[in-house]
This record gives C-alpha cells, structure tokens and sequence, in this order.
C-alpha cells in the first residue's frame, strides 16, 4: 500500500462534493460528467454553453494543478491504445444507457438516495473490480 | 451571464478536486479496483470526502423552492431499474475496468496533453454518439 494518499485523496473528494454543491444551489444542476458532455451531442439542446464552460473548468483546474505543482505529469497509463479506445467506446455507449457514470449516480445520485443510483453504482463497481482480477490476474 | 460563470467555477473546482484526488491517474484508479494485488483504498477516500458534503448538502439544497440562478432543478425523474440501467452500467464497468478511466478524470486529465488520454476521450465521444 505504499502509493495510498488518503489525506490528498480526502481533501481532493472534499472540493469535488463542493463544485456538486454549488452547482446544485446556484444553477439546479446535477454535476454528472457522462450527462454533461453528451448533452453537447444532443442538437437540439438549448444549454450547451454552461455544460462547454464546466467540461473547460474541468480540463482548467487539473492544468492549473498540474502548472501549480511543478508541471510534473500525475499519471502513467498500462493499457495499450487499442485497449482504450475499445475502453473509451464502452464507457462512452455505457454511461449514456445507463444514465451516469461515477459522478452522476456515485456522487449526485446516492447524495439524493435515488434507488436506480446506488444500484447503477453497485454493478459498475463490482463489474470493475472483476474486470481487473480477469485481466490482471486470470488473463 | 451567472449561470454560465457558475458552472465555470463549478467545473474548474471539480477539476482541481479530481487533480488533487490522484483520480486523474489511471493507475491509481486500478490500484482501486485490484483486491487481489497491491490494494490502494485511496478511491474510498475520495468518494467519501465528495459524499461527506453532497450528502447534507443536498439534502438541506432540495428543501428549497429553486436554485438560485434558475427557475428550477434539472434533477432525473426515472425510477426504474431496468435493463437499460443494469446494462450500461456493466458496459461502463467493463470500459473502466480495463483502462482505470471514468468520464470526469478522462476529461479532466486531457490537460496533461498526452496522446492516450485524447484517444481515450474521443473514443469516450464516439461511444456516446453511436448510442445517439
């Protein structure tokens, strides 16, 4: 466990719930990444300039952290391009059926005790955790 | 004009969160996932500090007639588990399974610039695209 970071972790989740928050009070919204970005593919939506604004804040904020901590890049990656783009095309298709990824049913939903949340959250946790033991361990 | 730098604020918070995190990092993620080795609970961490304020923070939220800045809350108004729902979860599951990506860190992680994340991502848009 010598790469476990709970204190950067802790503080790193407490600053995300409060984006969640705000967006919540100030504009009624609900901070699901998968909704936000594939609300811009829908051509008839009226809001796509808060969801080109946030999905930029998001992309802003990791660059200022990146800039603000030496410019070291913070991550390394195993999967080969093949393996992403066929992992991309899943997450992507996926998290549109099922209405939400890790911040819209993990954070916002089970936040709002929303049944098909904490369900949604429950299987793509427990299909993770058994696609890396087949991967990691089996294959 | 407040919305827009609402959301703004809001995403650029979400982004640093998710930078401070370590979430951004791929393999952190799988550390996560990945019981049978060398186990990082770090994720935990994570969503229970984002949950530690969402949780009575929207509670105390939806008792309002409204949000601030607009007239109403966008919030999901289906309630039923269905096949759909057990069904791109798993997809999903799968996705992140084998690349330690989920849609947040993905696109936060594009400002590191480096080839995989923008391959990641654009399959990620193609994906959501084919579903229509």
């Amino acid at each position: 466990m010598e790469n476990f970071t709970p204190i950067s972790g802790l503080i790193g989740g407490l600053l995300i719930g409060l984006a969640a928050a705000l967006l919540l009070l100030l504009n009624g919204g609900i901070s699901g990444i998968s909704g936000i970005v594939g609300g811009l593919l829908a051509p008839r939506s009226q809001d796509v300039s808060w969801r080109v604004v946030f999905v930029a804040g998001l992309v802003l904020g990791a660059l200022a952290y990146v800039l603000a901590t030496g410019g070291a890049i913070p991550l390394s990656m195993q999967a080969s391009l093949p393996v992403l783009v066929v992992a991309g095309l899943l997450v992507g298709f996926g998290t549109r059926l099922g209405s939400g990824c890790t911040s819209g049913h993990g954070l916002c939903g089970i936040a709002r005790l929303s049944k098909r949340s904490i369900v949604a959250t429950s299987v793509f946790f427990g299909v993770a955790i058994l696609t890396v033991f087949l991967t990691h361990h089996i294959l | 004009m407040p919305r827009i730098l609402v959301a703004l604020f809001a995403g650029t918070l979400f982004g640093v969160g998710l930078a401070v995190s370590g979430m951004m990092n791929p393999q952190k993620v799988i550390g996560f996932l990945d019981f049978a080795g060398e186990w990082d609970p770090t994720l935990i961490f994570v969503m229970g500090g984002a949950l530690l304020v969402t949780l009575p923070a929207f509670r105390l939220i939806l008792k309002r007639p409204r949000p601030i800045f607009a007239d109403g809350f966008a919030l999901p108004t289906k309630s039923a588990l269905d096949t759909r729902l057990l069904g791109g979860a798993t997809l999903f599951g799968v996705g992140w399974g084998l690349s330690g990506f989920c849609p947040g860190p993905a696109v936060a992680a594009l400002a590191t610039g480096l080839t995989p994340v923008f391959a990641f991502v654009a399959a990620m848009v193609g994906g959501m695209a084919l579903y229509g």
